[in-house]
């Protein structure tokens, strides 16, 4: 599932909501898959359906008119629990980048592991974006990672946007977390066996 | 310059700083449940791989499984096919597995401790956000994501950039009917749920050296309820009576050698933090929660908050809300309850159980009301028996049920039902997260032990 990111240019999907846990992105029940598969069918899967599973009229994912590769939301994204399964869920529904003025720690490392590109920007810049996505649903959004820089194209406002070098470019080449550690185990060896000749 | 406690573990266990990126940590510690680690384990199949350290990973099934009959096979499939990929990936791999009935299985926040496999200085991670528990014993502990334990597994390593450190002290001491849960939902109140994200959090006072163990592990655990990466408390005499003659504690000599060292781990006088907050013990009340976040919280005295005034900000109030079926300024004190939770890692421990039994002695569990008592582990429910808190609660009309994490995430059939209100004393109460539907107020076991008698939502102090 390595995928490179370079840059994204897509309509978005605003979700104005603060605190949005990982339990509304997918919640419990839905976790007792033991593969990482189709999650995606059930992403904010209470908000999105009622009790009998119709589709709930007025929830942003079920409005034709917004559409896109570029999730939107409230301040403090991804909270509460680790489940990666919120990640895989964002990422098997088609999002490749989620824009929010705040996200959860554990969560944004989950998004990252998972090719999913987490974008902090300013609380006037959200706002905007969603007046802009509120007024234009076929609003466009660009996200350039080599430069770090978010565009909205509505207002052709940019703002540029914190990555950890080694991140970027483990996004940039699809390369994962594992492949360096695993490069790595001979270094790993040599600190256990310090760590047993300090501690006698 | 001096050291934090947060810098002095976390040093110790840098294998490797990558430039400009994240600190190469090793870890101690690896604690595994059924939800969050099939993937990894799959994962690592898929890539030729074996775990590079078994004896460093505990496994232990805790959300699916069943409160009742746990001697039986596991009625729904959903439940028992992750519980048996543990069974599964545990033999393949050659790790540790603590199985259903086993007398040390149960929630892998209330065992590691209890089995002193959770020591001061050390490194633990566990795919679960609520790691963060075993900090209460001077341990640099977190939760992963999948990928991360799969790194885990590979090569006992996670890739984590360094957080930055900060303490929290509350000074004095708490009143009569506070407990540590109540401090932590107060703190989460005040900072908000991402008030401490990106932080390291010490958690440090007198108000704080003065709970025992067990009160301990219920503040830290619910410091990622703040957004922090974690939240720990220096190691002290507490710590060290706690950890002796415990199975899997050091023993004679390692035990002193490990002593020394641990006495070293508090944070040096001149030591800097990123961020310092102080609080005062006697501000806090028995608390309780209004709305669908930890942080949507009050005093149990106290009316529902006015709307807030940034216009997103008023959304999700109103919609949170408009969920819990509450009003703008209302008081919730003498609110009917449908359902009563004691346990989970947060709260399901001996001292748990005693404090909600020290309510309800000698009084009866109100008409009506539905309560679940789940103790956190097996040995959690067999210290309940030899103190004969079994009986107490039996005779109050109470049963108790056996271990796991049960209604807290209601991943087995403990389900609070579609718009019924449970006071809970889990750690979240997140829109659905009980059931479908179901409406949580989050408290401590000494607010549900006084609701589960009158029925209503009652400050504990009454019967006090």
């Amino acid at each position: 599932m390595a995928r490179k990111f370079i840059v994204l240019k897509s309509t978005a999907v605003p979700l104005p909501i603060e605190n949005i846990d990982t339990d509304q992105i997918i919640p419990a029940r839905f976790l007792k898959a033991t593969t990482k598969e189709g999650f995606g069918q059930n992403l904010f899967r209470d908000w999105r359906f009622d009790k009998e599973g119709n589709p709930v009229k007025g929830f942003v994912l079920n409005d034709p008119a917004y559409q896109g590769e570029i999730l939107v939301a409230g301040k403090n994204f991804g909270c509460g629990s680790s489940r990666e399964h919120a990640a895989w869920a964002i990422a098997d529904y088609g999002f490749k980048a989620v824009v929010s003025s705040f996200f959860a720690d554990i969560h944004k490392n989950n998004e990252l592991n998972n090719f999913v590109l987490p974008v902090v920007v300013s609380e006037d810049f959200l706002s905007e974006l969603f007046q802009s996505i509120n007024e234009d649903p076929t609003t466009e959004i660009t996200i350039d990672l080599p430069n770090q820089l978010i565009t909205n194209e509505a207002t052709g406002k940019s703002q540029t946007f914190e990555i950890n070098p080694y991140k970027k470019e483990c996004l940039m080449e699809g390369l994962d977390d594992i492949e360096y550690l695993l490069k790595n185990r001979k270094e790993i060896e040599d600190f256990e066996e310090k760590r047993k000749q300090e501690w006698n | 310059m001096g050291k934090t406690l947060f810098d002095k573990v976390w040093d110790a266990h840098v294998v490797k700083k990558i430039e400009s990126g994240p600190d190469q940590l090793y870890i101690d510690r690896h604690y595994c449940h059924e939800v969050t680690s099939p993937q990894a384990f799959d994962s690592l199949r898929k890539r030729g791989l074996k775990v590079f350290r078994p004896d460093k990973t505990f496994c232990s099934p805790d959300h699916n499984i069943p409160t009742k009959d746990q001697h039986l096979p596991i009625k729904d499939e959903s439940s028992r096919i992750p519980v048996e990929t543990l069974t599964m990936n545990a033999k393949e791999f050659g790790l540790t597995l603590f199985p259903l009935c086993d007398p040390r299985n149960g929630i892998i926040h209330v065992i590691g401790p209890e089995q002193g496999l959770t020591l001061p200085g050390t490194t633990i991670v566990c795919g679960d956000s609520h790691t963060s528990t075993h900090g209460a014993l001077g341990a640099i502990a977190f939760g992963i994501g999948t990928s991360e334990i799969e790194m885990v597994l590979a090569s006992q390593c996670v890739l984590q950039p360094k957080p930055k450190s900060m303490r929290i002290k509350i000074n004095g001491e708490l009143q009569p009917g506070v407990t540590s849960k109540d401090m932590a939902l107060y703190l989460i109140s005040k900072l908000g749920t991402g008030g401490a994200t990106g932080y390291f959090v010490e958690f440090a006072g007198d108000a704080v050296k003065g709970l025992n163990l067990e009160q301990r592990m219920t503040l830290c655990n619910l410091s990622i309820e703040m957004g922090a990466r974690g939240g720990m408390i220096a190691p002290d005499e507490t710590t060290f009576e706690y950890l002796k003659n415990k199975p899997y504690s050091p023993k004679g000599e390692e035990w002193d050698k490990h002593l020394k060292y641990w006495r070293s781990l508090p944070s040096d006088e001149d030591a800097k933090f990123d961020c310092e907050i102080e609080f005062d013990a006697k501000d806090i009340e028995p608390r309780i929660t209004f709305g669908t976040n930890p942080g949507m919280g009050i005093g149990v005295t106290q009316k529902i908050p006015a709307k807030p005034g940034n216009p997103t900000s008023v959304v999700s109030y109103l919609k949170a809300l408009d969920y819990m079926g509450f009003q703008e300024a209302q008081s919730l004190e003498g609110v009917p309850v449908d359902y009563v939770f004691l346990g989970s890692c947060t709260n399901g421990r001996i001292q748990d159980f005693r404090d909600f039994a020290s309510i309800v002695k000698g009084r009866r569990k109100a008409e009506g009301l539905t309560a679940w008592l789940v103790p956190g582990s097996r040995k959690v429910l067999q210290q309940i028996k030899d103190e004969g808190l079994d009986k107490v609660l039996e005779e109050a009309g109470f049963e108790i049920r056996e271990p796991g994490c049960s209604a807290c995430l209601a991943m087995n059939e403990d389900k609070v039902p579609s718009g019924k209100l449970c006071v809970s004393t889990s750690n979240r109460n997140f829109e659905g997260r009980q059931g479908p539907g179901a409406r949580t107020i989050l408290a401590g076991p000494l607010l549900a032990a006084a609701t589960a008698v009158t029925g209503v939502i009652t400050d504990p102090r009454k019967f006090i």
